[in-house]
Parts: structure tokens; C-alpha cells; sequence
């Protein structure tokens, strides 16, 4: 050992500064994996009760679980992983964090400083892999570096748009020793996220919103992660106008109030697509206009209206849509200066323009474009499987999706009313999210109900976090929706390739019930609609139990309405449309 | 429209392929970039010119604000601004060629910076539409080697970026 790696007096390792930071920015749990390069990072975790680890079975899922603890709290999300395939393992959970911009610390180990470069053991640039997916990265190289980095990387992935941002710290850089002081704030002339905004913009939104004859609030991830979800209430209750939320945006304006006009975007529900294409005023509040959501661009301009949008992110602003009003800001802050603006205005919305446009939306409604035959007595339709969980839970859930058929009809039919409670992989779409995100849910709220709607494609991503289930005593109740196909590509193989179905059916798939006996969790196979509320009550009702409930659900369902790739959002297929199969093949052709 | 965006951002490795990463990930053009550090060893500053519609550009700006090591973005074409390049041509020169290309040279006010028994070594500064005019003077088979910095820029008067 040379000269410089001697403890002095009143210095500690790399190693046990990381863990001093961890305590300071008040982190409860740590999600990760150990590996060489993190063996003195977890000697140092081995002797600290300030947070807990939890051990995963795949460094992806320790990523996907800080993200979901944080969807859940609000809090900053903290993973570590080793060198090498521990941090290219890690990176899709990044990327899953960064494109739903969650806020989250991913720690990597790296190989000792004088090996990099080298091609060493479980050497990978880790700096170099995730620049395009996080926020932002740093690679340490000098052990008094560990503690400002470290409160930078808090600061950057909290504050301003959230994101993701990855420390790689090499080996010796842990074991060497440093004094340790943690800054109580950090200063960057480089980063300096705009909080308020603009006043003039904002008075000149509230008056177009006051002149409106055809209003629309169209609300998304930016509201539940601004934690502005009160003060769009009190707005929309304030103005009397239609709400709709995006699939990143749901329980940010609540699913049961009447002014709610359901989700919208590529399954969106009919009165809120066609409220959105045809309104005259629209306020965006935390969304981005991106493809999922207003279909063809062009399509969506085609009609006059005038556009505010508030976001945190400028280059949110004007990216898919030309927007007139823009506003940069925090959407809690801008929007509660609208609601102080609101109170002392004597001017009221237009209230007979507001009625008809009313009128004409509750005829958008009786289409009823979520409505499905449920007549069967022997096939579950995967809907009614969601309404029922709805009505079990009491909408009080914490509800994790994976990606596909199932995601959507999650999205449709549970009722969110609060923020926060529905965690899913919008951006990216990450198959595999579904498992781990509970476990991150169910550790931020133990005593809350956490369901996992999966397929069994999605499940079979991450299947072996059962083992860290059952570790960890999390009672999660996993809805999978068998359909034995990758319903979401069967779907468009039906609709656009003439029924072609090209590897998206799921075979030899396991026995789920011993499968899940096999980890000491409890297992049911619900095959009759009959059966369904009760192994629903049976399972939340095993309240210190993980439940792994396979429901056999009708193989040939769709997701409707859609708004097939390309088109406007009112051009949508419905499930009540007698030709929609033929609909769809000839919208593509 | 071609425009020369000038930035200063924190001198830090890898700063460079922060930039260069965002340009192709989100498909924008590079005609050119150059870096180096500035009077305060702690920023570099770096030229881009590129190319775009308005929104294009835009967008290109609020990204590249958004790096987080980016202090200071500037569209030069916001404004009066002045565009410099060096270009290095080593030509053919031999026989009558020696003296074709000292005069071209000299109409371009190049200098001759290296002198060898079939070849000169012209250097030659300007805007990048000057240089191209001078390539396009010479006849394309004289030419054995071209070198470009690429453009750097600077606003006229009173506009400075500085932090």
C-alpha cells in the first residue's frame, strides 16, 4: 500500500463516505448487487443501519425498483451495481427511468483507476454507455471528489425536469481515504433549473383560458411528478372544464370525477381524443405531444386552436407541436399562480359556450368506447378482470404494469383518483418492469395493496424476482392476464400483417402456480369469469402473502378504441365498430 | 439555413462527446465543430455550425442548454457576427504550376507556408464560403491535401459570450 492510501486522522475510506452521503440525503433503501467493484462499498453497507439493502436477482430489476420507489414517494430512487455486466445490465432500467424522467442515483462500480482503458475484468465505459439515456453522469477519479459529486447528482436528478444521473466510482477510489464534509448546498453556473414562471405569460394564459369557448386540460407525468395534482383540481373545479390525462399523467386529475373525460392518445377514450382534436383552448400541463398521444401531428394541426403549455423542460416546448403560450416553469408553481390569478378575477368562463361544448362531449360519452362483451360464462375477458381488481382494491392501489395488451386495459379500466399510484414504463415501454416495479412500490407503502398487471411474456422478463420477494417478505399480488399470445404484437399482426402471427405466441409457458409454490408464495389459476372476484377477495385478503394469481383470459381480445399508427386521434377504431377488423386493415392497407 | 452556434461549457472530460452524442442521437447536422479552452482554463468554447429550419435550430439550442456541463448557448446568427476558418491546401507545383499557384495564392491572400520541390503548402483564412471559392479556383487535380479547422465565430461590437 503506498504513502497516500495511509489513514490520517480524521479520514475515512471512499467507501464509507459514499455511505455517509447515502445517510445524508435521508436514503431508506438501497437496490443493487454486489461484484468486485463494489466489494469495499459493500463492506462499508455491511456496517451501517442507515438504510437498507435490497438484494436483487438481476441488476435490472434493482434499477426498476428504485425507479418505482420513487414514482411512489417522490423521493430520489438509489441503486448500485458492480462493473462491467452489472452496469450494462443496469442500463435499461436506466433508460426506463430517464425516458419517464424519474429521479434516480445509479452508483457503479468501475475497475481501479489504472486499469481503465486496459480492457480490464468487468471493465465497461460506463460514463461513455449511459450518456445517451441519463441525465447526466460523472466518472470519480479522485476519493475527495466522492461527497460533492455525490450531492450533485442528487441535486441534478431531483430539481428541474427529474432524470436519472449514474456515478461511476473505480475501485480504489473506494478504498482510498479522504476527510468527509458534505455540502449543505451545491452551485452550478452550468445548471440552474428555471422554478417560476413567467408572470406576463401566465396572465395572458388564465385570460385565454377565460375566453374560451371550447376548453380542454390535457395533463401529464410532469403533473404527478411536479406533485401538482391539487392545484390542477382546484383549477379545473374553479373553470369548469374537461380533463384528460395521459397514460404517464393518470390519477394526476381524479378518474372519477365527472369533469374527467378518460384517458387519451393511441387507446384513449373517444370522448377525449375527439374533445382534444376539437377544442379551441387547450392547456397542457406536464405533457409533451408525443406520438402515443396526438397520433399525426400534421393531422392534430389541421384544426385551429390555441395551445399553453406549461413545462419544466424548454425542449418540451415546441418540439412535435408549435405552441402559442409557452411557459416554463414548475407546473406547481405556474399553476398555482393561475389559481391566485383565477380568485381575484371578476371575469367567469363563457357559461353557455361551456354547456354546449358539455352537451356535445356527453355524446362523445354515450358511445361508451370502453364498453366490451362480457356475456361469456366461460371465457374471462381480461377487462373485467381489471374492473374487479378496481372494485377490490376500492381504487386504493398501487398498480405496476409491464408493457403490452394488459398495460393498456390497466390503464382503461382502473380508476385512478390519486397521483402516484399507477407505475408503468410509458416512454421506453419496458417489457420486465411489472415485478420489480411493485417491489419498489410495496417497500415505499408496506402496508398498501400492490398489484402487478402482467402478461406472460412481461412477467418471464424478470420472473426471478420472485426469489427477492420471497426474501424480503414483499405480499404482492400479481394479476397476469394469460392470453398466451404477446397480445399487443398479435393485435397488429391481426390488424396490419392479415393475421400473420410471427412469433407472438407464448408456448411451453411454466406451470405459474408451482412456479410460484416453488419460492413459498401462494399460486391460483382462475379459468371461469365466475371465479374471478373471489380469487381477487381470496388474495388481498392474504395480507402478509405474495399471491401469484394466473388468470386464463380470452385469447383473441383487443385493446380499443385505437387510433392506428399514423392517423389523427379522431380517426379511431372502436371495439363497437361491426367492421373494425376490416377498419384497420384498411387504414393500413 | 446554415447557422454558427458558439457555447461555452465546463472543461471536463468527456464534455466534448456530450455534445458530439446529442447532435447525432437527435439526427442534427455537424458541418463542423471545433473545441478548445478559453482565457478561464475551467471553459471550453466550441463552435458548431449547422443546419436547419428555424425549428430545427431551435430545438437544437434549447438541447444543447439542457447539457448540464453547457453554461452559455448563442445562435452568432442572432446577430452580426464575424466567421473564421483556416484551411491548410497543399497543391502541385511543379513547372508552370509554380507560379499559378502563387498568384492564385496571393488573389486570396494565402500565404505560402511550406515550399517543396513539387509542392506548396498554402494557408489561407477567411469564411468558410471563401475557402470553398478558392478550392473551387483551383483545378481539382493540383490538389494533394486539404485541411480545414472548421469555423470559429465571434459577435460584432458589443455582443460578447462570456459567463
Amino acid at each position: 500500500m503506498d504513502q497516500s492510501n495511509q489513514q490520517k486522522t480524521g479520514q475515512i475510506s471512499g467507501a464509507e463516505i459514499i455511505m455517509r452521503c447515502l445517510h445524508e440525503e435521508k436514503v431508506k433503501f438501497v437496490f443493487g448487487y454486489p461484484g468486485g467493484a463494489v466489494l469495499h462499498i459493500y463492506d462499508a453497507l455491511f456496517k451501517q443501519k442507515d438504510f437498507k439493502h435490497i438484494l436483487v436477482r438481476h441488476e435490472q430489476a434493482a434499477v426498476h425498483a428504485a425507479d418505482a420507489y420513487s414514482r411512489a414517494t417522490g423521493e430520489v430512487g438509489v441503486a448500485l451495481v458492480t462493473s462491467g455486466p452489472g452496469a450494462t445490465n443496469a442500463v435499461t432500467g436506466i433508460a426506463t427511468a430517464y425516458m419517464d424522467s424519474v429521479p434516480m442515483v445509479v452508483i457503479s462500480g468501475q475497475v481501479p483507476t489504472a486499469a481503465i482503458g486496459m480492457d480490464a475484468f468487468q471493465e465497461v465505459d460506463m460514463v461513455g454507455v449511459t450518456r445517451p439515456c441519463v441525465k447526466h453522469n460523472f466518472l470519480i477519479k479522485d476519493v475527495r471528489d466522492i461527497a460533492i459529486t455525490l450531492k450533485k447528482a442528487f441535486y441534478i436528478a431531483a430539481s428541474g425536469r427529474p432524470g436519472p444521473v449514474v456515478v461511476d466510482i473505480p475501485k480504489d477510489i473506494t478504498a482510498e481515504f479522504a476527510e468527509y464534509s458534505y455540502p449543505k448546498t451545491v452551485e452550478m453556473r452550468s445548471y440552474t433549473p428555471v422554478i417560476k414562471g413567467h408572470s406576463g405569460q401566465i396572465k395572458k394564459a388564465v385570460k385565454i383560458l377565460l375566453d374560451a369557448k371550447r376548453p380542454m386540460i390535457y395533463s401529464g407525468g410532469g403533473l404527478v411528478l411536479g406533485d401538482a395534482s391539487n392545484e390542477l383540481i382546484k383549477l379545473a373545479k374553479a373553470l369548469g372544464y374537461p380533463v384528460t390525462n395521459t397514460l404517464m399523467g393518470l390519477g394526476g386529475y381524479p378518474a372519477t370525477d365527472k369533469q374527467y373525460v378518460g384517458m387519451l392518445g393511441m387507446h384513449g377514450t373517444f370522448e377525449a381524443n375527439n374533445a382534444m382534436q376539437d377544442c379551441d383552448v387547450l392547456l397542457a400541463v406536464g405533457a409533451r405531444f408525443d406520438d402515443r398521444v396526438i397520433g399525426n401531428p400534421d393531422h392534430f394541426l389541421s384544426v385551429p386552436r390555441t395551445i399553453i403549455h406549461i413545462d419544466v423542460d424548454p425542449s418540451s416546448i415546441s418540439k412535435r407541436v408549435k405552441v402559442d403560450v409557452p411557459i416554463v416553469g414548475h407546473v406547481q408553481s405556474v399553476l398555482g399562480e393561475m389559481n391566485d390569478l383565477l380568485a381575484s378575477e371578476t371575469k367567469k368562463p363563457d357559461a353557455s359556450a361551456l354547456k354546449s361544448w358539455w352537451a356535445k362531449i356527453d355524446g362523445w360519452r354515450t358511445k361508451k368506447s370502453l364498453s366490451y362483451d362480457g356475456s361469456s360464462t366461460s371465457i374471462i375477458k381480461p377487462q373485467y378482470v381489471i374492473e374487479k381488481l378496481w372494485e377490490v382494491t376500492k381504487g386504493n392501489a398501487y398498480v405496476t404494469s409491464d408493457v403490452g395488451q394488459h398495460q393498456m386495459w390497466a390503464a382503461q379500466y382502473y380508476k385512478f383518483d390519486k397521483p402516484r399510484r399507477w407505475i408503468n414504463s410509458g416512454g421506453l415501454g419496458t417489457m420486465g418492469v411489472g415485478l420489480p416495479y411493485a417491489m419498489g412500490c410495496q417497500l415505499a407503502d408496506p402496508k398498501a395493496q400492490v398489484a402487478c398487471v402482467t402478461g406472460e411474456g412481461s412477467i418471464q422478463m424478470n420472473i426471478q424476482e420472485l426469489s427477492t420477494c420471497k426474501q424480503f417478505h414483499l405480499p404482492i399480488k400479481v394479476i397476469l392476464l394469460n392470453n398466451r399470445y404477446l397480445g399487443m404484437v398479435r393485435q397488429w399482426q391481426e390488424f396490419f400483417y392479415e393475421n400473420r402471427y410471427s412469433e407472438s405466441y407464448m408456448d411451453s409457458l411454466p406451470d405459474f402456480v408451482k412456479l410460484a409454490e416453488s419460492y413459498g408464495h401462494v399460486g391460483m389459476d382462475i379459468e371461469k369469469p365466475g371465479d374471478v372476484e373471489g380469487a381477487l377477495k381470496d388474495a388481498f385478503a392474504m395480507k402478509d402473502r405474495f399471491v401469484f394469481m394466473n388468470f386464463l383470459t380470452d385469447q383473441k381480445e383487443n385493446v380499443f378504441p385505437m387510433v392506428p399508427n399514423g392517423k389523427g386521434l379522431s380517426e379511431m377504431i372502436l371495439g363497437s365498430d361491426p367492421n373494425k377488423d376490416d377498419a384497420a386493415n384498411e387504414i393500413e392497407g | 439555413m446554415k447557422h454558427i452556434i458558439s457555447l461555452l461549457m465546463e472543461n471536463e472530460a468527456g464534455a466534448l462527446s456530450r455534445v458530439a452524442g446529442l447532435f447525432s442521437a437527435r439526427g442534427y447536422n455537424i458541418e463542423s465543430l471545433t473545441v478548445a479552452p478559453t482565457e478561464d482554463a475551467t471553459l471550453s468554447r466550441m463552435t458548431i455550425v449547422t443546419s436547419g429550419s428555424d425549428d430545427v435550430i431551435e430545438q437544437i439550442i434549447k438541447q444543447l442548454n439542457k447539457l448540464v456541463d453547457v453554461v452559455k448557448v448563442l445562435d452568432l446568427n442572432d446577430g452580426r457576427h464575424i466567421e473564421r476558418e483556416l484551411m491548410l491546401v497543399k497543391v502541385k507545383a511543379t513547372g508552370a504550376l509554380r507560379d499559378e499557384m502563387k498568384r492564385i495564392s496571393d488573389i486570396f491572400r494565402g500565404r505560402i507556408i511550406d515550399v517543396a520541390d513539387g509542392s506548396y503548402t498554402i494557408e489561407l483564412t477567411g469564411s468558410g464560403s471563401k475557402l470553398d471559392a478558392f478550392l473551387e479556383a483551383l483545378d481539382k487535380t493540383v490538389i494533394l491535401e486539404t485541411v480545414r479547422t472548421g469555423a470559429s465565430g465571434i459577435g460584432r461590437g458589443d455582443r460578447i459570450l462570456k459567463v
